[in-house]
């Protein structure tokens, strides 16, 4: 893939933690205003126990936040029926 | 900056080759325990410096003067065995396994917790006195690890440049993570002159940033640097919450904060590049280095214990964590803690 097909911006799971998010963004609210991501890459809070939402702030770390770095794959895991 | 005034033979061999230009050869002290050698952490502290801003009225040249260097050398054998020593071996995992080993090092510790006594607790003056030790290494914030690009290569290096760009502030000065250490240091009435109070700063704090700048100057410890750096970043989310939250009871406004709010956000951020990208990144490449990242990783958060036991020791004593200046044969800089309303 060359440069020019890239897309302007991704998003990577990291293991057991956020969603770095990086490249060519905007966050918005529903209502379209702008959340300032303050840094050209932001972690985004997957584990739900941010203090700073939608950015994460390490509370991950304290609540044995589990989830891989790629697809989870649990949707047949008869445990959360 | 200015040079500081002697803690002992060694020290004083340093400070007086400086300020006269002559080199004397000086012995190395037998010493019980150099983490915390008032004398030993000063003299490898002011051979460092001349890396970074140098002294007032020194010669640039000392840098790289052979003498010097070889005394330097000496005493940095002595400390990083013993930072060895205190750590013991670390298993060379393989690079999938580098970001769980280095969560596991740097896991919050129940017990005695600096970041939740300075949240609950700390006085103004405590506070001022917690910045004071801080300020050696927050006023050339990433500076020491700047020395690693470089020295790595491939993803490694693109992971530490990530990093590196937000703590230089994307270039803005005032963005900048020294400079926002710098106003929070003004908010509380400091000087905020690099160096100010070197005096003042005990050898457990001075073998913290001496750590650093020994893993800096070393490619052989290229390893050990990044791996100390992830060790920052990842003990570094939750403790600044605590922090701008004692700052915030104590009466700081968003400004005299920003340096602790900053930090939970971004370091969220570093913590996972560090990690997976730039150590697991440099071990897949390089698989004998992994021993020495979490090395690194290890001494950072013993001697940062360290540090912050000293503390909050001082302080259930009743006593200043800061050493107290003589004033002999030099006038006082560094006085201004003393006379700061609170
Ligand atoms: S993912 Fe880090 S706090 Fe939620
Ligand atoms: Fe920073
Ligand atoms: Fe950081």
């Amino acid at each position: 893939m060359t440069d020019q097909h890239r897309p302007a911006a991704t998003i990577t799971p990291y293991e057991d933690g956020p969603l770095l998010l990086r490249g060519d963004f905007e966050i918005v609210t529903p209502d379209g205003e702008r959340i300032e991501p303050g840094r050209p890459t932001v972690a985004l809070c997957r584990c739900g126990r941010s203090r700073v939402k939608p950015f994460c702030d390490g509370t991950h770390k304290l609540i044995d936040f589990h989830a891989p770095a790629g697809r989870q794959n649990s949707r047949l895991d008869p445990e959360t029926d | 900056m200015r040079l500081p005034e002697a803690r002992g033979d060694l020290s004083a061999a340093v400070i007086e080759a400086l300020m006269s230009g002559r080199f004397e050869v000086a012995r190395l002290p037998e010493v019980t325990d150099p983490l915390a050698d008032e004398d030993l952490q000063l003299a490898l502290a002011v051979c460092y410096e001349l890396h970074y801003s140098g002294f007032d009225g020194v010669d640039d040249r000392w840098e790289w003067h052979p003498g010097l260097l070889a005394l330097r050398g000496e005493i940095e054998y002595v400390f990083e065995t013993a930072l060895r020593q205190l750590t013991g071996p670390q298993p060379a995992v393989g690079a999938a396994e580098i970001p769980a080993a280095l969560t596991a090092l740097t896991a919050e510790q129940d017990g005695p917790s600096l970041a939740r006594y300075i949240q609950s607790n700390a006085t103004i003056e405590q506070f001022r006195e917690f910045v004071v030790h801080r300020s050696l290494y927050q006023l050339k914030e990433a500076d020491p690890h700047t020395f690693a690009i470089p020295r790595l290569t491939g993803r490694a290096k693109a992971a530490l440049i990530e990093i590196q760009i937000d703590e230089y502030g994307s270039g803005r000065l005032a963005r900048m993570h020294a400079e926002l250490f710098r106003t929070t240091m003004g908010c509380l009435g400091l000087n905020t002159a690099y160096g100010a109070y070197l005096d003042r700063l005990p050898a457990v704090t001075l073998a913290v940033t001496n750590m650093l700048s020994m893993f800096a100057l070393h490619r052989r410890l290229r390893g050990a640097l990044v791996g100390q750096l992830a060790a920052f970043e990842m003990s570094s989310s939750l403790p600044n919450s605590r922090y701008g939250n004692g700052l915030r009871r104590l009466g700081g406004d968003e400004h005299a904060t920003l340096f602790y709010d900053e930090h939970v956000e971004a370091d969220a951020v570093h913590e996972q590049i560090a990690a997976h990208d730039m150590c697991g990144s440099l071990v897949a490449e390089h698989p004998e280095l992994a021993a020495d990242v979490l090395f690194g990783a290890a001494a950072s958060e013993a001697l940062g214990g360290r540090a912050s036991a000293h503390l909050l020791d001082s302080w259930a004593a009743g006593r200043s964590s800061l050493r107290e200046v003589s004033g002999q044969g030099r006038p006082a800089q560094t006085d201004q803690l003393a006379g700061v309303a609170s």
